[in-house]
């Protein structure tokens, strides 16, 4: 460890031998705009070195320094009594009761995906899982959120096939359950996959730890895997459309994943923060060193100097420019009291990781960089972290979408014909069809918590030692956000809160993931714009607010954006984990009643997708207080022990619920019989997608209450029919038509078709 | 009564197992791998997870812990030891117990529910149960394939040493009701002395009815109600 030479502030720093000077093409390679350099220039007040440039870079790239969103995102509802720690640390996190707290975000690794699925998908889940432990909490589960074109396509095959492996294997490893999530299939998402993953983490409270650099002369250490070339310019690449040439030319900017690291340092990062020998603690995850270290000095409001050589690499004669960027995996930086780096490598080494000194926290203000004691870069921290500009774009609405929600469906609608046929065409579309292949290679039971496996409405970890649990989902229906971006967003919230109260959690937060395309386009910055709007208002209605979160743009391919995508991953408490209910109907003889309306809703659906190739159309109309009313019914319904069942109505409409319902995990399947005497085209009642509706099942004896409930919270309810025996057929009447099946040939259309698919067709890049 | 949970850089069971060991009242510890004497313990427990990553192959680096010196002597000397998943992939290489575990047939990871047959009810692990009984129970593995050579597989059928095996709903050992590809359906197994099971079902995955099955319950009772008399 060697001090800097001469005086911090006199201003001048000499290029280092060997680095390119910097010319306005090398400016341009960095993601920075003229006008951005210009402002550097007068923050620095000299010119710049290479290492200094390819810090600027990073920490004001799309991907750290929210240019294109934080003005929007600073519109979201962050606060609530609940909320201990909102936006701008690691993770959110709120108290769950009984002394416990629930740290929780979501994150993207779209981009990598892209590139190298299997790579991509795991230093996914490998990065959330660190913002979680870097709270100072356990990660108890993993959701993933991923969208993928059509199946047909060998690409998508392979894309989609490497991704699930890829999320499985990192979180199997380090034996984390998953517990959920969605996958969506739509050409909108063709050479441009979304994947997101979302972790949870529990903690007592009072182990809540942050991610700053306090305590001038503190020590910095970094712990866990050495520093390579893997993965630099990661956080600048991501903020770049993807070309047919990204394949290989970004390949390098892909980083790999070792879980049985991740996995050490997580137990060894536990047990540094219950020492109490840091005071700091961050992942280096995009941007590496350079934005841990600037953030946390930042949040400290210090500065910190860093001396490269001290840094390990896996490599020789990597440059400063090269480790400050790298986003090898697997790193943590910590701030050690000084003189207890003794107690960090003993706790370190029981756990056969490394930890080196390479630098300390000052009280400059500055972000200091030195290579055997020389000064390669000397940047204020504040305006780096804080300084990048931001922007509101021109947003205008695409006069082709506007086409498209205008357009008259009904030419598009096949003659109803035969609606068992559609019925179970509809069940076995990847939209529809049950997830099973992919949530039977992930480990949903390890850490013994999982109340409420995949493949439920939402994932229920219980809080052991308690009676408590926290439920967990996570949603989008992109086709509704690209037809109308606020309709359809605010119907991901409240499709992501009805989820919540099927299994009787109370909604409680919010982390959002923000996929949208290049955002200097205008109808790609209206989308942005519409969206955060209608979650403001669905947050602002639900009392969820918005704890954190990660911004994805620029993904397009070839200039084609995908789907307007902000997933919402909403969490619940549920305060007695025995009141959890299951999807799946329970009794023969149990009555089925159905809360919300039928309305013709076929704009956008699934229904349309299949039968007639087609996006279009208005999304279904949502209500959002008649959403809270319909949530707080259900949870009443609920708390009182009267429902045997509770299931959202989403894609593939009401027909597809029943059948998830009578299915459930194939184990025990119910027949039923139901009646609807809706006066709606028969194909609108059973596919239809109307929101607000979520179908119960009930003992008889129980219905009565079940409806005065609903009629008390004004949620319209009604008995629609019984269930059945595990011989009997499933059958639905409507107005002019019906569907009627043996349970065996739905059973095959839904939990086979997936499978299928992938099993029997090859895959290939 | 007291319970070792042996804990492998990379181990991811060690909890669930600690727990399940102490629910039905084992004084259980945690034993790191680099850690030296098992004498003071009453069974020895190898818990699931990705020792060292799994890397070079399931369970082969583990099996060169120090620790694992003293877990063969503890078997040696008639001690009770349960490997699950990863804990019995160490057994394996380990030689504790025949055979291997190689990839799934279906070449991935496979997570949920399976039947198994209870084929021996009284061993210290298993007294709990009856013969034939079927239990669901969770697996959570990319590498359980039990494999051995015909000689190997004919003398643990003929010596009865196959405790689990994988079945229908009717309680038939058929293909369809094999996860993984399993010769003879095998789940789980044990030494010629019977001190020793492997199993790659999680019985400690399956303790409590609110988180899917507590058919594995009686696993950890059998323990509970075998070791007094075993050390007595």
């Amino acid at each position: 460890m060697s001090t800097a030479e001469g005086s911090a502030t006199e201003n001048s720093v000499s290029p280092r031998a060997g680095d390119p000077p910097i010319t306005p093409e090398v400016v341009a390679d960095h993601g920075l705009s003229p006008e951005e350099y210009v402002r550097i220039r007068s923050i620095m007040e000299r010119e710049l070195t290479y290492t200094e440039l390819g810090i600027f870079s990073a920490m004001w790239s799309e991907h750290c320094g929210y240019k294109n969103s934080r003005r929007l995102l600073r519109l979201l509802p962050t606060r609530a009594p609940w909320v201990i720690q909102g936006p701008g640390e690691n993770a959110g996190v709120i108290d769950v009761g009984d002394g416990y707290a629930l740290a929780f975000k979501i994150e993207s690794h779209n981009h990598p995906s892209a590139v190298e699925p299997y790579q991509g998908a795991a230093t996914g889940v490998g990065g959330i899982l660190r913002d979680i432990f870097t709270m100072g909490a356990r990660p108890v589960a993993i959701l993933d959120s991923l969208r993928f074109g059509d199946l047909d396509s060998g690409r998508v095959r392979y894309l989609f096939s490497g991704v699930v492996s890829g999320v499985g294997d990192y979180g199997n490893c380090v034996g984390i359950p998953n517990i959920g999530g969605e996958v969506a299939f739509d050409r909108g998402y063709e050479g441009n996959p979304i994947v997101n993953a979302m972790c949870l983490g529990l903690m007592k409270r009072e182990e809540l730890i942050t991610a700053s650099a306090s305590g001038v002369g503190n020590t910095l250490m970094t712990v866990g895997a050495r520093t390579g070339r893997d993965g630099i310019h990661g956080a600048t690449f991501a903020s770049e459309e993807l070309s047919v040439d990204s394949d290989e030319a970004s390949r390098p900017q892909v980083q790999v994943g070792d879980p049985f690291t991740e996995k050490l340092l997580l137990e060894a990062s536990l047990e540094l923060i219950a020492s109490g020998v840091i005071t700091g603690i961050q992942d280096m995850g995009a941007a590496g060193i350079t934005s841990s270290a600037t953030e946390m000095a930042g949040r400290a409001g210090t500065g910190v100097e860093l001396e490269m050589t001290d840094v390990p690499t896996r490599e020789r004669g990597m440059t400063p420019y090269e480790i400050l960027l790298s986003e090898s995996q697997e790193r943590m930086l910590v701030v050690v009291e000084k003189g207890r780096e003794g107690e960090v490598k003993r706790i370190l080494e029981k756990w056969e990781l490394e930890a080196a000194e390479i630098g300390c926290v000052t009280d400059d203000g500055r972000f200091r960089i030195l290579e055997n004691g020389v000064i390669v870069a000397d940047i204020p921290a504040l305006p780096l972290t804080q300084g990048c500009p931001t922007y509101e774009r021109e947003g205008i609405e695409s006069e082709e979408i506007q086409g498209l929600r205008a357009m008259d469906l009904s030419e598009h609608l096949i003659p109803e014909g035969d609606l068992t046929k559609s019925f179970l065409l509809l069940l076995g579309s990847p939209n529809v069809a049950s997830k099973r292949w992919i949530y039977e290679q992930y480990d949903t039971t390890v850490r013994t918590a999982t109340a409420v496996r995949p493949g439920g409405d939402a994932g229920v970890i219980r809080i052991r030692g308690t009676n408590r649990a926290v439920a967990a989902t996570t949603d989008c229906n992109g086709r509704f956000v690209y037809l109308e971006p606020k309709r359809g967003t605010m119907i991901a919230a409240a499709e992501a809160a009805r989820n919540l109260v099927c299994v009787g959690a109370l909604p409680t937060a919010v982390t959002n993931n923000l996929n949208f395309g290049n955002p200097l386009k205008p109808h790609i910055y209206y989308q942005m714009r519409e969206s955060v709007l209608g979650l403001v208002e669905a947050c602002d209605t639900f009392e969820t607010p918005v704890t954190g979160g990660n911004v994805s743009l620029y993904n397009e391919t070839d200039g084609n954006a995908i789907y307007p995508t902000p997933v919402i991953g909403m969490v619940g408490v549920i305060e007695d984990v025995g009141t959890v209910t299951a999807q799946a109907f329970q009794h023969e003889g149990d009555d089925i009643v159905l809360l919300g309306v039928n309305t013709e809703e076929l704009g956008g659906s699934e229904y349309l997708y299949v039968t007639a190739d087609l996006v279009a159309g208005a999304p279904a109309a949502v209500d959002l207080d008649g959403e809270r009313s319909l949530q707080q019914a259900v949870l009443k319904m609920i708390g009182e022990r009267l429902l045997s069942s509770a299931h959202d109505c989403s894609e593939g409409g009401l027909a597809c619920a029943l059948a998830e319902a009578a299915l459930g995990d194939g184990g025990a399947p119910h027949g039923i019989s139901v009646e609807l005497d809706d006066d709606l085209r028969p194909v609108a009642v059973l596919f239809g997608e109307a929101q607000g509706r979520i179908v119960v099942s009930c003992s008889p004896d129980k219905t009565d209450e079940v409806l005065s409930v609903a009629g008390r919270h004004a949620v319209p309810a009604r008995k629609i029919g019984t269930v059945g025996g595990p011989t009997d057929d499933f059958g639905i009447v409507v107005r002019g038509g019906s569907v009627s099946t043996p349970l065996g040939e739905m059973a095959t259309a839904y939990f086979d078709s997936l499978a299928n698919l992938m099993d029997t067709t090859p895959t290939g890049p | 009564m007291k319970a070792a949970v042996v804990t492998f850089p990379g181990s991811n069971g060690d909890y669930d197992l600690y727990k399940a060991a102490q629910q039905v009242g084992f004084d259980t510890h945690f034993v790191w791998h680099r850690e030296r004497g098992l004498r003071a313990f009453d069974v020895v427990l190898l818990p699931g997870g990705f020792s060292y990553g799994d890397y070079l192959r399931a369970g082969a680096i583990a099996r060169m812990s120090p620790i694992m010196e003293d877990v063969v002597a503890f078997a040696d000397a008639g001690g009770p030891v349960l490997g699950i998943c990863n804990g019995f992939q160490t057994l394996c290489e380990a030689g504790l117990l025949p055979g291997a575990l190689v990839r799934n047939d279906v070449l991935r990871f496979q997570g949920k529910d399976v039947r198994v047959r209870v084929e021996r009810a009284d061993l210290p692990f298993t007294c709990d149960y009856s013969d034939g009984q079927i239990l669901t129970i969770p697996i959570a593995h990319g590498e359980g394939n039990y494999e051995a050579d015909e000689a190997t597989l004919e003398k643990l059928e003929g010596e009865g040493r196959v405790v689990f095996r994988y079945v229908d709903r009717e309680g038939s050992a058929t293909d369809e009701a094999n996860p993984n590809g399993s010769w003879h359906n095998i789940a789980g197994l044990t030494n010629e002395s019977g001190n020793v099971l492997g199993l790659m079902p999680h019985p400690e995955r399956a303790m409590e009815r609110i988180l899917g099955s507590d058919h594995g319950l009686a696993l950890f009772t059998s323990l509970a109600t075998s070791v007094p008399v075993l050390s007595a």
